[in-house]
């Protein structure tokens, strides 16, 4: 099963490292990393998503909780949460297909933010599901490069993941 | 007042009551060389940074404070890592110092510039690299709170030589501040209340202690307890002398290389409680048929060490001396019934014993040991055979009195932790229990002993193999020795070069006197003890099976 976990930490250098080599070297795989900061500038926030059981799981919280530069894990797996990625793709884009791709992007949401004498790029935010949809969409003109984020996500309604919440997540 | 980085590092020591330290000077770490020159604080010269950190974890493990090394950039801080690895298996407070090239020069492949931070995290409980000399007071204050609390273990500061000799306004770094970092120290009462409850339950408990133990300072505790509900208990190697080894419920190592009583006890206990331990798999041997009847109960100050290797039923996460205090008070003493007797009939049907036969065995060379030492020496070992003979033969009363290398097995740790040992005991009898093949990774050391007059004796149980490869290689490659055999110095004559005593014994008659003469002399001793080639370490579990499937 996936899990997708919200990680609070400090903003050192090195924090990043420590996080992907505490996963590598117990043979945990990744599915998704994505970093950023927070509204405080001293703490970024890490989704991390990763495939395991509720025992690999276990362990995995309870090694990271080791890195002291960690401040908080939330396993929101199995809470509503709202969850996006981010996607540019680059696609073959002929004059005489502009039309049909400008299309789907309507469909899609999605915007065009370059274009090229025969390419266009596309940005289109979404879930996993619709990012993967939007990308099947665009594969039969052929896709050129091709970048996503990896998911970032947060609970839905009052409830919410901080350092102030002191490990359990609480209501305004 | 303005302070160098160098300085600000040396105030920071006496301030941590850092009072020796172990290293090995270099061109990045010239500065606080420079400032060591005027300090209050023994430095002890080293003859190699490997055995600057072993000899830094030798002095954490003896005294419970923490040891401090310091090593150059590049091959002087790669040289550490041996050490600092040995130090986070075996959970000990250690703080590493490395000097590092100019920050302007990092990461451009400098002369003497490897990334030890990035090298040593996975060996590290933290580490840090010092950008900035106004972080440098902070840093290690931080660095040495994080190495001592919680499960200790050790932390790394690398610090750039510009960094060390640049100049600051110093301002105290006031109390730590790590927002990610509280460790647990006493579980819930109702959790306590849950695990009283179940040792109250239990007809057939047995406690399985380690290392955890000896940190915590809770050895007190966990004779109170073992006697409040009479369980037997077993030790790890970490965990000897953290329980009388003479006591009656005493049952001694368990796992591969433990007693037949203490393997047999847990493979038939209901309850198990296992304290301050991590289930490492040279104790549990086979996992599904790890104490199959029992409920497990583990105390541990790491909550990622419950649940990480075997099933926990109940989990209590905390300081062990705490933990143990408090479930002390919830207890009533239980009476003896079938389960001790059962206990003491194994004890006497299978004790761990060996066949004299007039030649010269290692198990009579420790016995002897032990004997004219009236079992009051602080014994380090080096990684081998010898080191299950120093835990089997020699009989360890109180804690921090065996001190061994039990996680990483690391070959050559013995004599330079024997070095930190007597430098935090400087008037007990350090003994350094070695192999032949083990002693020569790191005899270099007795040069240091040597130079600031630490009178360690080292015994080699001299065999003239890689004694525990030629046993594996006897019992599961048929007997075919592929590059066990060694071809050794003449060790007499090799300490003798380095100005310490050398003797040699052939025959047991000649045991006692040569140890006799060794402890009589201030000097460092060497002894190289021919033994029985083909000696065997049993009672032995093959790698894999279960523990009650035991060769020997």
């Amino acid at each position: 099963m996936r899990h997708t976990l919200a990680v609070l930490v400090e903003n050192n250098p090195g924090v990043l490292a420590r996080v992907a080599g505490l996963f590598s070297r117990r043979g945990y795989n990744i599915d998704s990393l994505a970093v950023g900061r927070t509204d405080n500038p001293a703490i970024s926030r890490m989704t991390i998503v990763v495939e395991g059981d509720d025992r690999v799981l276990e362990q995995v919280t309870k090694q990271l909780h080791k890195l002291i530069d960690v401040i908080k894990i939330s396993d929101i797996t199995a809470d509503e949460y709202v969850d996006r990625e981010l996607v540019l793709i680059k696609v073959n884009a002929g004059p005489e297909k502009r039309g049909e791709i400008m299309q789907i992007a309507d469909i899609f949401r999605a915007r065009i933010v370059d274009l090229g004498r025969r390419t266009m790029i596309l940005e289109c935010t979404g879930n996993e599901g619709k990012v993967k949809a939007f990308e099947e969409s665009l594969r039969p003109y052929g896709i050129k490069e091709l970048v996503r984020t990896g998911k970032i996500a947060m609970l839905r309604g009052s409830r919410y993941t901080s350092i102030n919440t002191n490990g359990s997540r609480e209501d305004e | 007042m303005k302070k160098s980085g160098a300085q600000i590092l040396v105030d920071s020591l006496l301030e941590q009551g850092v009072d020796t330290i172990f290293g090995y000077p270099g061109g990045a770490v010239l500065p606080i060389y420079d400032a060591l020159y005027d300090a209050d604080i023994r430095h002890i010269l080293t003859r190699h940074e490997q055995g600057a950190a072993h000899a830094a974890d030798g002095y954490a493990r003896a005294s419970g404070r923490p040891g401090v090394c310091l090593a150059t950039s590049g091959p002087g801080a790669t040289n550490l890592v041996t050490g600092i690895a040995n130090a986070y298996m075996d959970s000990i407070p250690l703080v590493a110092f490395t000097g590092q090239v100019v920050t302007s020069q990092l990461g451009k492949d400098s002369f003497q510039e490897a990334d030890i931070t990035g090298i040593t995290l996975p060996i590290t409980k933290h580490n840090y690299l010092v950008k900035d000399v106004r972080d440098l007071a902070r840093v290690i204050k931080e660095a040495f709170y994080i190495a001592t609390t919680g499960r200790p273990g050790p932390v790394l500061v690398d610090i750039p030589k510009d960094v060390s000799s640049a100049q600051t306004e110093y301002e105290d770094p006031g109390p730590v501040n790590l927002p990610g970092y509280r460790p647990v120290l006493e579980p819930p009462a109702e959790q306590l209340n849950r695990a009283a409850e179940a040792i109250a339950r239990a007809e057939r408990p047995v406690i399985y202690a380690g290392g955890g133990v000896v940190y915590s300072g809770a050895h007190r505790e966990l004779r109170r307890f073992a006697e409040l509900i009479l369980a037997p208990v077993a030790t790890t190697l970490m965990g000897l002398g953290g329980f009388p080894g003479d006591h009656p419920l005493a049952l001694g190592m368990l796992g591969m290389h433990g007693s037949k009583y203490a393997n047999f006890a847990v493979c038939e206990c209901d309850l198990l409680i296992a304290v301050g331990v991590r289930f490492d798999d040279r104790v549990t041997g086979k996992l599904e048929s790890f104490a199959p009847q029992a409920r497990i109960m583990h105390i541990d100050i790491d909550p990622a060490e419950i649940g990480k290797n075997v099933r926990v039923d109940i989990p209590l996460v905390g300081d062990v001396k705490r933990v143990l205090s408090a479930l002390i008070e919830r207890l009533e003493a239980k009476l003896p019934g079938a389960w001790q007797e059962k206990i003491q009939t194994w004890k006497k049907e299978y004790p761990i014993t060996y066949e004299e036969n007039g030649h010269l065995k290692p198990q009579h060379v420790i016995r002897e040991i032990y004997r004219v030492t009236k079992g009051q020496a602080r014994i380090t070992t080096e990684v081998g055979q010898h080191q299950m003979w120093a835990a089997h033969y020699y009989t360890y009363t109180r804690p921090r009195t065996f001190i061994s290398s039990g996680g990483l097995g690391t070959m050559g740790f013995g004599l330079p932790a024997a070095i930190g040992v007597q430098v935090a005991c400087p008037d007990e009898i350090v003994f350094d229990i070695a192999g032949d093949g083990s002693i020569q990774m790191n005899i270099q050391e007795l040069a240091t002993a040597v130079n600031y007059d630490l009178p360690v004796k080292v015994a080699i149980l001299d065999n003239g193999y890689l004694g525990m490869v030629r046993q594996w290689q006897e019992l599961f490659y048929n007997r075919r020795y592929s590059y066990s055999e060694l071809v050794n110095p003449d060790f007499v004559k090799l300490a003798e070069a380095y100005g310490a005593v050398g003797m040699r014994v052939e025959k047991p008659a000649d045991v006692r006197p040569a140890l006799e003469q060794a402890l009589a002399t201030s000097r460092p001793v060497l002894i190289d003890f021919i033994i029985e080639r083909e000696e065997n370490v049993l009672p032995f579990v093959p790698p894999g099976e279960s523990l009650d499937r035991m060769l020997g």
